[in-house]
């Protein structure tokens, strides 16, 4: 039997160079990590070696640094593959980022299938990344934009939902953590019930890969979106996974190099998945180094990282709720390590302000969720974000600075 | 007083802070001072949308002086919008214009100011600026 790993802290926090740093003379307390995750040391030795001895464009290269390196390339999509156990790995397409890949998705799919009467599905807790493109759309096509409710405790409201399923739903599109709340949808269940009726579902998977395993074929979504950066990997990186049957039949929704089988000036075919879909140079020291950082997620165990957020995420519940007048934002009975919160009369900004002089990381605003605001009646709330990397310690700082917060404003 | 004896004023107030603390706990108590804004001066069209905190406006001439009433929904903008206030309500219009705002700098609270911050400040201070020049246009007409 597998010996279950022991989470050495001390030793990942020493991977992560950035978080060894004071700021306005306090040491720094990580806590905006659903913004963006830390670098580990592999990650950015990578993206070093990469400039520093690598660097050549890919697949066109007849040359040695050209062909080595779209070599690590195709090898950073398969370690893609893997990481989300996707059937193939021309289902794997780079892309920029999540918001990237849900408009492509939003376009390609949109411009085929999607009429004037039809309907496309959302929930009210999407991050704008996942209404916009599909409200745009939509207005481009004459088609409705359905938004599944939550209830107060921040979870989609499954019976709304399925009576919401009809005919003329084309595609759901559907976060599977909430950014803002932190709360886990069924996206299984999700996805079960529009297959019953034979419609896609596109997944935004920018809040989940880094928090728990995804198998995109146990899961049966249609399309899984995610960003490099999100998982400890490079900035503008991204991934859209998509089936095979999907990806063969939608147009690309970008045109140019790379992604062309024949070209003439009469007519142009085009290559095949996943090329189709990476139009230009694409960002392969970015794609390089995020499958560095997928490795280095593997190393440690994604379940031992669940584990230890999880502790994260209680200790933090608990010791929040003995702050006087503080409300959490999201109580879902299933979370990540994300909390959204305000101090009864207390402006997120003044919280935000008085954080970061002690040395505290935190988001305030809307979060790119307003309708999600809207739901629960407040212009933005106090988000901290936990990842591998932070302490209990660090917990108690913030609990200490959030009771100096209240005295300065209460 | 002039624009810069009142910005010195306000340096010499800041001049006994020496933590961020202390700063913006003054922030917190200036706020308090700042005339209240008339509720029906707090129209859409007098907000200044920040991303962060949203910041009021009101601009009125008083003989020939204009006069600006302002709000936020946040403290600490609340308290730089109160110096700022100070600094710059009941006076010309040319004096206003023209103005060159150092003190923010000087008592440490540039970052307040920075386009990142979107706290509707940096915003605020452009649109002050811009009722000046468009009073002192109108009274050249």
């Amino acid at each position: 039997m597998a010996q279950a790993k022991t989470y050495d802290i001390d030793t990942i926090r020493r991977d992560f160079p950035i978080l060894h740093q004071q700021v306005h003379n306090q040491p720094l307390i990580y806590l905006d990590n659903a913004a963006t995750t830390q670098k580990p040391k592999p990650v950015i030795d990578k993206v070093n070696e990469i400039y520093s001895l690598k660097n050549s464009n890919i697949h066109r290269g007849v040359h040695y640094l050209s062909t080595q390196l779209t070599e690590a390339y195709e090898e950073a999509r398969e370690k893609v593959r893997e990481f989300i156990n996707a059937g193939n790995t021309h289902e794997i397409i780079f892309t920029g980022g999540t918001t990237h890949s849900i408009n492509a998705i939003a376009y390609s799919f949109g411009e085929k299938y999607v009429q004037a009467g039809d309907e496309i599905i959302i929930a009210e807790l999407e991050h704008h990344a996942n209404i916009v493109p599909w409200q745009v759309l939509c207005e481009r096509k004459d088609a409705r934009l359905k938004v599944i409710p939550i209830n107060d405790r921040g979870e989609i409201i499954m019976e709304a939902y399925e009576k919401m399923i009809s005919g003329k739903t084309k595609i759901v599109a559907i976060n599977h953590i909430s950014n803002t709340l932190g709360t886990i949808n069924d996206v299984k269940k999700i996805i079960n019930l529009a297959h019953k009726q034979d419609i896609p579902v596109l997944v935004d998977g920018a809040q989940s890969v880094q928090h728990q395993t995804i198998d995109v074929q146990e899961l049966d979504c249609d399309f899984f979106a995610f960003s490099g950066h999100k998982i400890y990997g490079p900035n503008g990186t991204g991934v859209l996974y998509g089936k095979e049957k999907w990806l063969e039949d939608l147009p690309p929704y970008q045109t140019g190099g790379e992604m062309i089988h024949k070209v003439s000036f009469e007519h142009t075919t085009y290559t095949s998945p996943p090329l189709k879909f990476e139009a230009g140079t694409s960002n392969y020291v970015g794609a390089i180094g995020m499958a560095e950082a997928l490795k280095y997620l593997q190393k440690i165990g994604l379940d031992e990282i669940a584990a230890h957020e999880k502790g994260l995420l209680d200790y933090a519940t608990s010791r929040l709720e003995e702050i006087p007048g503080l409300t959490i934002y999201g109580t879902a009975s299933k979370k990540i390590s994300v909390i959204s919160f305000l101090i009864e009369n207390i402006h997120h900004y003044d919280t935000g302000m008085v954080l970061d002089k002690m040395g505290i990381a935190v988001r305030t605003g809307h979060h790119c969720t307003e309708p999600l605001m809207n739901h629960f009646n407040v212009e933005g709330t106090v988000r901290c974000s936990f990842a591998m990397y932070n302490t209990k310690d660090e917990i108690d700082h913030l609990y200490r600075a959030l009771i100096k917060v209240n005295e300065m404003f209460g | 007083m002039t624009i810069n004896e009142k910005q010195q004023e306000i340096i010499d107030e800041f001049a006994l802070f020496d933590d961020w603390m202390d700063k913006y706990n003054y922030l917190i108590e200036q706020s308090k001072d700042l005339p209240e804004m008339e509720p029906e001066n707090k129209t859409e069209e007098n907000l200044i949308e920040g991303c962060q905190s949203k910041v009021w406006l009101h601009a009125e001439m008083d003989g020939d002086k204009l006069v600006f009433r302002a709000d936020s929904d946040a403290i600490i903008t609340k308290g730089l919008i109160a110096l700022l206030i100070r600094v710059l309500s009941g006076r010309k219009p040319e004096e206003i214009k023209d103005a060159n705002l150092y003190f923010i700098d000087e008592i440490g609270l540039k970052e307040n100011l920075s386009p990142t911050r979107s706290n509707g400040l940096l915003a605020m201070i452009n649109k002050i600026k811009a009722y000046a020049m468009a009073y002192e246009l109108k009274k050249n007409q």
